[in-house]
């Protein structure tokens, strides 16, 4: 879109980044160039720091084309406000690297928990959040009462639902009984 | 540019952006902690579904318009939100009643929109259907928890379901935008979700130990632009920002 002077236009009102609906039903894989993971392994995301964005799998695929690096990121909740500033700090660390980059939002297919890496999973319940249980699993937690959460502070599965939505929309408030911790929950998002 | 299309978006974007206005408004004023960041949280799944359908009726309608137009400088005849969305938080129980009566709607509209020939409607349909299923959850835990609760929060909770009733029908009502976009296998035929609805609204609330109200009286208007005047108000509010600094930018 063409920017007139004094005139309104996304890119001129916001900085916000375009979305994109394209659906590309063959893929829930990531399409990665190799030479850029490192530096998208350093960025984190901003909610939560130890987690890098690449451990949270929201960049679906980064290339080069042209010199430009093509980065397509997917928010976990369609809501996100940490969306804008990803993709800022995406910018930023391509751009010590010598990248130029787009930065592209992407809805389709949607992000789900299960691309959170094993390596991600474990870097959430170091920081005090509990990793998300599989689907059924989940239900059982936030619809019947069932104590399956681990506790991340004393490792108790005597934890029980405070509330379905914590800090943020991904995630909900539990306690722990024996410790008495209170402490976040990533839901399952499927 | 195609009309129909547009309205039927805004048909389905309204009535988030609306409903998730009325719920920002707790932001700090929920009766507790915990219910204030639902409803501020469920706001934000609203406000983030918003985003994607009026950037893509902006895309659709090809000409100047933003995401930020179309949300904020319409007049109140232009907004076509059903009725239901826009009545206030009057304590609680309304806002939850409110809430649940969108929410079983919200999912099943979701359901089948996913499968609309649109694949633009069909991805954010997807997005927003795993969202909805939490806030249907919520609504639904403090329906059976209030309901079957204390005698005055049950006296308070089928109060607001009796008031909030007259609003339920507008749900099922086609536009010519519906009808259009049914025809082209786009939109949802919201006739037939009407028996599913009832259903499971009435399942919950006896659930809930709660009377399914037998007025059969309805309100409606809202999908033709006659709001309750509670809908100024919230404008006002909403629109502020661009009202007084006409094109201001962050």
């Amino acid at each position: 879109m063409i920017c007139e002077e004094g005139t309104n236009c996304i890119e001129k009102q916001n900085k916000r980044f375009p979305f994109s609906w394209e659906v590309n039903m063959t893929t829930t894989e990531q399409n990665i160039d190799e030479i850029l993971i490192p530096i998208l392994e350093k960025v984190s995301d901003p909610e939560i720091p130890v987690l890098s964005i690449m451990d949270m799998g929201v960049v679906r695929s980064a290339i080069i084309e042209n010199n430009i690096v093509k980065v397509q990121i997917t928010p976990t909740y369609s809501g996100c406000p940490a969306m804008d500033v990803i993709g800022d700090d995406i910018k930023a660390a391509l751009k010590i690297a010598e990248y130029d980059s787009e930065i592209e939002l992407i809805l389709a297919p949607a992000w789900t928990t299960d691309w959170i890496t094993p390596r991600g999973r474990k870097a959430l319940e170091d920081y005090g959040i509990a990793a998300p249980l599989n689907a059924e699993a989940d239900k059982d937690v936030l619809l019947n009462g069932k104590r399956l959460v681990k506790c991340t502070n004393c490792g108790s599965m005597n934890t029980r639902l405070v509330s379905q939505f914590g800090s943020t929309a991904c995630k909900a408030q539990f306690q722990c009984d024996d410790c008495q911790e209170p402490f976040d929950y990533f839901k399952c998002l499927k | 540019m195609n009309q129909n299309l547009y309205n039927y978006i805004l048909g389905i974007a309204d009535n988030s952006l609306i409903l998730g206005q009325r719920l920002g408004e707790l932001t700090g004023h929920g009766p507790s902690l915990e219910t204030d960041i639902a409803c501020t949280n469920i706001s934000l799944d609203l406000f983030g579904q918003v985003r994607s359908y009026y950037q893509y009726a902006a895309k659709i309608a090809g000409d100047k318009r933003t995401e930020d137009d179309i949300a904020m400088l319409r007049k109140e005849r232009e907004y076509v939100n059903v009725l239901l969305v826009e009545q206030p938080n009057t304590n609680f129980a309304y806002t939850i009643a409110r809430q649940f009566l969108f929410d079983v709607y919200h999912f099943l509209f979701l359901t089948q929109l996913e499968k609309s020939k649109d694949l633009t409607l069909s991805a954010i349909a997807t997005k927003s259907l795993k969202e909805v299923s939490y806030h249907q959850r919520f609504s639904t835990d403090w329906l059976k928890r209030l309901g079957d609760g204390t005698s005055e929060s049950k006296a308070k909770m089928q109060e607001a379901i009796n008031d909030l009733w007259t609003y339920t029908d507008e749900l099922f009502h086609q536009t010519e935008a519906d009808k259009a976009m049914v025809a082209e296998g786009i939109g949802v035929d919201v006739t037939t979700l009407k028996k599913a609805y009832y259903e499971k609204v009435e399942a919950v609330l006896s659930e809930a130990t709660l009377e399914t109200p037998e007025s059969k009286w309805f309100q409606k208007g809202g999908k033709q632009g006659i709001h309750t005047e509670h809908l100024g108000y919230l404008l006002t509010d909403l629109q502020y920002m661009q009202r007084t600094y006409p094109n201001m930018e962050w």
